[in-house]
């Protein structure tokens, strides 16, 4: 039997690499996909302990993440067609209005 | 006596000063009208007590708990014997004449009732000096008549030398001050108390005690409790006598108006040091040490001022230096035990300096404010009775037989040369002095009374005699300077301080021969010197430079006091503006507002607009609580 | 055997997301995420969880992969400078935080206690029902609530995307 830790521990590298991604790209939409990494790996974990403590509950939450993931990334694709019509770019450098 | 009447006599001039003081506007010209009789009262009340002390009948009357604070109590009260009777009589006598005076002196002066009224407030602080039954009275009237001669020296305090001289006068008398201070801390410490009565009834048991002035710095230095009392206390009167070192703020005093000159820098505030010696001669007679300090400054004070004062040329300062060297006479007469003749001296030395002083006034009046002998000359005719007053009066000073001085000082030098080995060198240096006191006094005299005019040809036709009232005090003070060696002066203070020494021995004739001789021979040489040949001071000026440069320049005191005190607590003052206040305070204030600043530019950085930045900064965050979850 | 599959589709997992992150053009990260997600379905087949790797396939590599696909090709975007200047900081922070999960991991001695339990529950999952069943019946009954909300959440989102990205509502720049 593969013990529990191994699938903690991917869950961990598959979450760190995509905070990684979204703290060391420029490009929105790739900073997008390691949001959608940093999900993923949170599935494996619940999915995983849903296995080994016999209880449901974990995937039944994997199947609500899935929908928020799936909402957000919508409207989160929707925000980037918005701000490239407005700057023509998706260098996420340049969006800085919020700067002091 | 009833105690009513002792509490009057300082309360009258008390009424005086602040009806007159308060009185503004209405009271302007008329000041007189209230204060004169307000301290004639206080004479006349004064006499009388005189005459219950001088009875036998001591009065001794509290007036007041100040308050009571764990062991100690501190109560203020008036105690009235011979010694404090004659300073009351002294004190409102030349009080009263001054007062008399200025009606004519200050006529016409912007400051008129300001003036009466701060005379009136020192005669009151004066009295209550003099009347005080412990040292904290004593203390607190030692600083309020400080603070009169404060107020009246800077009387015209448009002038800044007026006002120079008087903060000259309170600081210095202030250093004296923290010397009295520290005996009086010392004494409430010792005894316990700052009653004389007890203070004096537990001295003799304190006689071996002593404190270690190293105890703070853990080694060992043992000095007798009663002699550091005394000589700390005595510092106060150094400052307040007018004594070296202590003495520099005594001729600039007199800048004031002369009457005050005359009251206060004469006759009574200078004389609280001798005085306040006297009346705590209990405790000097118990430390040896502490008197031979008093007698050997006294001594050089004497010699100090005399010496000054033969080159001086403003007619106030040479009787200030008199002052100062006469007031050396007297402490040195307290310092080697003989309290009775040095306060005998005070007495007939407050009349006759007194005089002096108004007769000086009179002329510098007569001349509209001429104060250099130079510039004077031939006025023995045009000011007859301020001529005569005040040969009277040089005479008292020189001691020339049968007036009040001649016997006051002899008192002092046959006291002295009883007094020990010690006593007839100072004996010695006083027959000196005295010469040198009749020559300096009468140079004044034919300097300024006799030969041609050197007056500005501008007033030397309007010299004439002042008014009465400024005749008058000074032909009642010509009479005291000589009864006043008549009326028993020692006798009535023998109560006090025991039988004098033994004076019908050969010793004291051969003084006071000698004294009179050297008197003598003082005018004889003034006399050659200023009428006969005229040239001669000058030549020999000239020839003894040095030594004349010396006298001059004050035995260059001043200077030394500005070069080693003054200059560098100005720039000690300088550096600590310049590096404390504004580098360390303003600096500090300044540095908050500009740390504050600094941390908002600080933190502006981080408001980059940028997202990623933001996302760092939450990952920071979370791996620090992770560290922190596992390191705990 | 069960390992073999195991190290078989973690493997293709982190190298795949590993090159999600660090490729340039962003349609080959796309493609890796793409292999990514369908490992992570084969790992939730060997996890029993049939259903969630059919839902995952459909959803995540059927929809959103796509969606992400669509918008890259919009927007044309070309390849691109590759890191961010605080790749060094952000490096690090991913170590930290790495290690300190393995610390975690090692201190709670989870190969020891729960592998046993988790061996104990392995075959103890209902196989009375298989896995669609048991989610239906945990869905529609305990949490029926969160999945009302679910629907709402995806109404909203379509609502939202549907006006960010429509053009009239923009009186501004022309591309």
């Amino acid at each position: 039997m593969v013990p529990v830790s191994y699938y903690v521990v991917l869950s961990a590298i598959v979450f760190t690499t995509g905070l990684v991604g979204v703290l060391i790209r420029r490009n929105i939409i790739i900073i997008l996909l390691s949001i959608e990494l940093m999900l993923n790996a949170t599935n494996i974990n619940f999915v995983a302990f849903s296995y080994y403590l016999g209880n449901v509950a974990g995937q039944v939450f994997v199947f609500f993440a899935l929908t928020v993931a799936a909402a957000e990334v919508a409207v989160g694709l929707a925000i980037i067609i918005a701000l490239y019509r407005n700057k023509a770019s998706i260098n996420v450098d340049e969006f800085q209005l919020l700067k002091w | 006596m009833d105690a009513v009447f002792y509490k009057l006599i300082p309360l009258l001039p008390f009424l005086a000063f602040l009806l007159v003081g308060l009185g503004g506007h209405w009271i302007n010209s008329r000041a007189h009208l209230i204060a004169v009789p307000a301290v004639l009262g206080s004479l006349l009340l004064s006499i009388l007590a005189l005459l219950e002390a001088g009875g036998g009948k001591n009065a001794a009357i509290p007036l007041y708990t100040w308050m009571t604070s764990g062991d100690l109590t501190i109560e203020l009260g008036l105690y009235v014997d011979p010694l404090t009777a004659a300073m009351l009589v002294l004190v409102t006598t030349v009080s009263s004449l001054v007062h008399i005076y200025t009606i004519g002196y200050m006529r016409g002066d912007k400051g008129y009732a300001r003036f009466f009224a701060y005379i009136a407030l020192f005669t009151f602080s004066m009295l209550m000096l003099v009347m005080a039954d412990n040292f904290l009275q004593l203390f607190v009237f030692w600083e309020a008549v400080g603070l009169c001669s404060y107020l009246l020296i800077g009387h015209w305090y448009e002038r800044d030398t007026a006002r120079s001289a008087a903060t000259k006068a309170f600081l210095v008398n202030r250093v004296g001050d923290f010397g009295f201070l520290l005996g009086l801390l010392l004494v409430l410490f010792t005894f316990g108390t700052l009653d004389y009565r007890h203070v004096f009834a537990q001295a003799a048991d304190f006689a071996g005690a002593t404190i270690n002035l190293f105890a703070p710095i853990g080694g060992t230095w043992q000095v007798s409790t009663l002699t550091l009392i005394c000589v700390l206390l005595f510092i106060g009167a150094i400052g307040k006598s007018a004594q070296f070192p202590l003495h520099v703020w005594l001729p600039d005093a007199m800048e004031g108006p002369t009457p005050i000159s005359a009251l206060i820098h004469a006759a009574t505030m200078v004389t609280a040091g001798v005085f306040m010696v006297a009346r705590l001669a209990p405790l000097y007679n118990l430390s040896p040490v502490a008197m031979d300090v008093v007698a050997a400054t006294g001594a050089l004070t004497m010699l100090l001022g005399a010496s000054i004062a033969l080159s001086q040329n403003d007619i106030k300062r040479i009787v200030a230096y008199s002052t100062v060297s006469q007031l050396g006479y007297m402490v040195m007469a307290c310092g080697l035990g003989a309290y009775t003749a040095g306060m005998y001296h005070l007495l007939t030395h407050g009349a006759f300096k007194a005089l002096l002083f108004l007769a000086s006034g009179s002329v510098i009046i007569a001349l509209h404010h001429e104060q250099d002998i130079r510039r004077m000359g031939g006025l023995k005719d045009k000011l007859p009775i301020t001529y005569w007053t005040m040969v009277i009066g040089s005479l008292a000073l020189a001691g020339f037989p049968f007036t009040s001085g001649f016997f006051s000082k002899d008192e002092i030098l046959v006291g002295a040369w009883s007094s020990g080995s010690f006593g007839k060198v100072l004996a010695i240096l006083g027959l000196l002095t005295a010469g040198l006191t009749a020559f300096y006094s009468f140079r004044l005299v034919f300097v300024a009374f006799w030969g041609r005019s050197r007056v500005d040809p501008h007033h030397a036709g309007h010299i004439h005699e002042p008014s009465s009232t400024m005749t008058l005090p000074l032909l009642v003070l010509a009479l005291l300077s000589i009864a006043a060696g008549y009326v028993g002066i020692p006798q009535f203070l023998t109560p006090v301080f025991g039988e004098g020494e033994a004076h019908h021995g050969s010793a004291s004739l051969v003084i006071m021969s000698a004294a009179t001789v050297l008197g003598l021979v003082g005018i004889a040489v003034a006399y050659v010197f200023y009428v006969r040949s005229p040239g001669i001071a000058d030549r020999l000026a000239a020839q003894w430079r040095p030594l004349h440069d010396l006298s001059f320049h004050k035995w260059y005191v001043d200077e030394m006091y500005d070069r080693v005190i003054v200059r560098p607590t100005f720039q000690l003052a300088d550096r600590m503006w310049a590096n404390i206040d504004v580098g360390i305070i303003d600096g500090a204030v300044n540095g908050v507002a500009r740390a504050i600043a600094w941390w908002g530019w600080f933190m502006r950085l981080f408001q980059s607009g940028q997202t990623q930045h933001y996302a760092l900064g939450m990952t920071l965050g979370a791996v620090l609580i992770l560290t922190a979850y596992l390191l705990f | 055997m069960a390992t073999l599959f195991f190290s078989y589709f973690a493997g293709v997992i982190v190298v795949t997301s590993i090159l999600v992150v660090a490729l340039r053009n962003p349609v080959y990260s796309a493609l890796a995420l793409l292999i990514m997600f369908f490992h992570v379905a084969g790992l939730y087949v060997t996890l029993h969880a049939e259903f969630l790797a059919a839902v995952q396939i459909i959803v995540y590599a059927g929809a959103i992969l796509v969606l992400y696909l669509f918008v890259v090709m919009l927007l044309n975007v070309k390849r691109e400078e590759r890191y961010h200047s605080q790749y060094a900081l952000g490096a690090l922070l991913g170590v930290t935080i790495l290690t300190e999960v393995l610390l975690l991991t090692v201190q709670q001695s989870f190969s020891k206690e729960t592998a046993t339990a988790g061996l104990a529950m392995s075959d103890g999952l209902p196989a009375i029902e298989g896995n669609t069943e048991a989610i239906g019946d945990a869905l529609y009954s305990t949490y029926l609530f969160p999945f009302e909300v679910a629907s709402l959440i995806l109404l909203v989102a379509m609502i939202g995307a549907i006006i960010l990205a429509k053009r009239d509502l923009f009186e501004s720049v022309p591309r």
